[in-house]
């Protein structure tokens, strides 16, 4: 990885795994009124914290090996509901409002971290 | 199937709310329809969602939401006794369709709202998406 990755990683994972939250539930409100439908959502925490250690990413020792990036821990959880309904469906629909607005929040959070990263690299190589 | 994006899920989610609500409408606008016979009486119109996954990653998280079916209520139609009316049978008998018009409003309530929380997804996913376009200006 050269210095630039480096610099910028941080927030891309963060920015990567937020728009695959934002995904999950946008499908979780989608599918409010669908019976049987089970809600899940990944755990940033520990998502996040393999995907920048790299963690359960593949090793390759030749050219020809197939490589994986990991982020094994982003994997899809079951919401467990505060109230059960009749038909099974695990949507409640505060809770995902809720949490799809933090997600949005937090996303454009780590937008600004990540520009203001560009504008100071920006300023190194200009010199002003 | 192609990756599902915000727009797939949410648009899809609209469109399955929009078709619940004409139904609704369908349903209102027979609320007080008569027949000659138990057989020809309107039922109430009941559509019947279910989850769509992207066939490559069926529990990645990511689902999108379609129409499978349209079924009739199968309440049976109420029968009322009504002599005079031109389309009583021999027994002076006509049926009114089973549609109950207070399940229809509250059904109708919480198609609108869950149609508007798609569309707040969308908004709010279109304005972040500008944002990332914009990211370094």
């Amino acid at each position: 990885m050269n210095v630039l990755d480096k610099h910028l990683q941080p927030h891309g994972a963060a920015l990567q795994l937020r728009q695959k939250r934002l995904e999950m539930l946008s499908s979780n409100i989608a599918n409010a009124a669908t019976p049987g439908f089970k809600a899940q959502d990944i755990d940033f925490a520990s998502a996040y914290k393999s995907a920048v250690s790299g963690v359960g990413a593949l090793q390759t020792t030749n050219p020809l090996h197939v490589g994986h990036a990991g982020g094994g821990a982003a994997e899809a959880r079951y919401r467990t509901p505060l109230t059960t309904s009749l038909d099974g469906n695990t949507v409640e629909l505060h809770v995902e409002q809720m949490q799809f607005a933090e997600n949005a929040m937090r996303y454009e959070a780590s937008l600004n971290f990540l520009s203001d990263r560009i504008n100071g690299l920006r300023k190194a190589l200009k010199g002003e | 199937m192609k990756p599902l994006t915000v727009f797939d899920i949410a648009g899809r989610g609209m469109a399955v709310q929009k078709s619940r609500l004409n139904a609704v409408a369908s349903n209102i606008a027979n609320a007080g329809s008569l027949a000659g016979n138990k057989d020809d009486a309107f039922r109430a119109l009941r559509p019947v969602f279910e989850t769509v996954y992207p066939s490559f990653q069926q529990n990645g998280g990511v689902s999108t939401v379609d129409v499978v079916d349209v079924q009739r209520s199968s309440i049976e139609p109420e029968r009322r006794h009504m002599p005079g009316h031109p389309l009583a049978d021999a027994d002076g008998f006509v049926y009114a369709s089973n549609v109950d018009i207070n399940e229809e409003m509250v059904d109708m309530m919480e198609a609108s709202r869950q149609y508007q929380n798609n569309i707040e997804v969308i908004a709010t996913a279109k304005n972040l998406i500008l944002k990332t376009l914009s990211v370094g200006k």
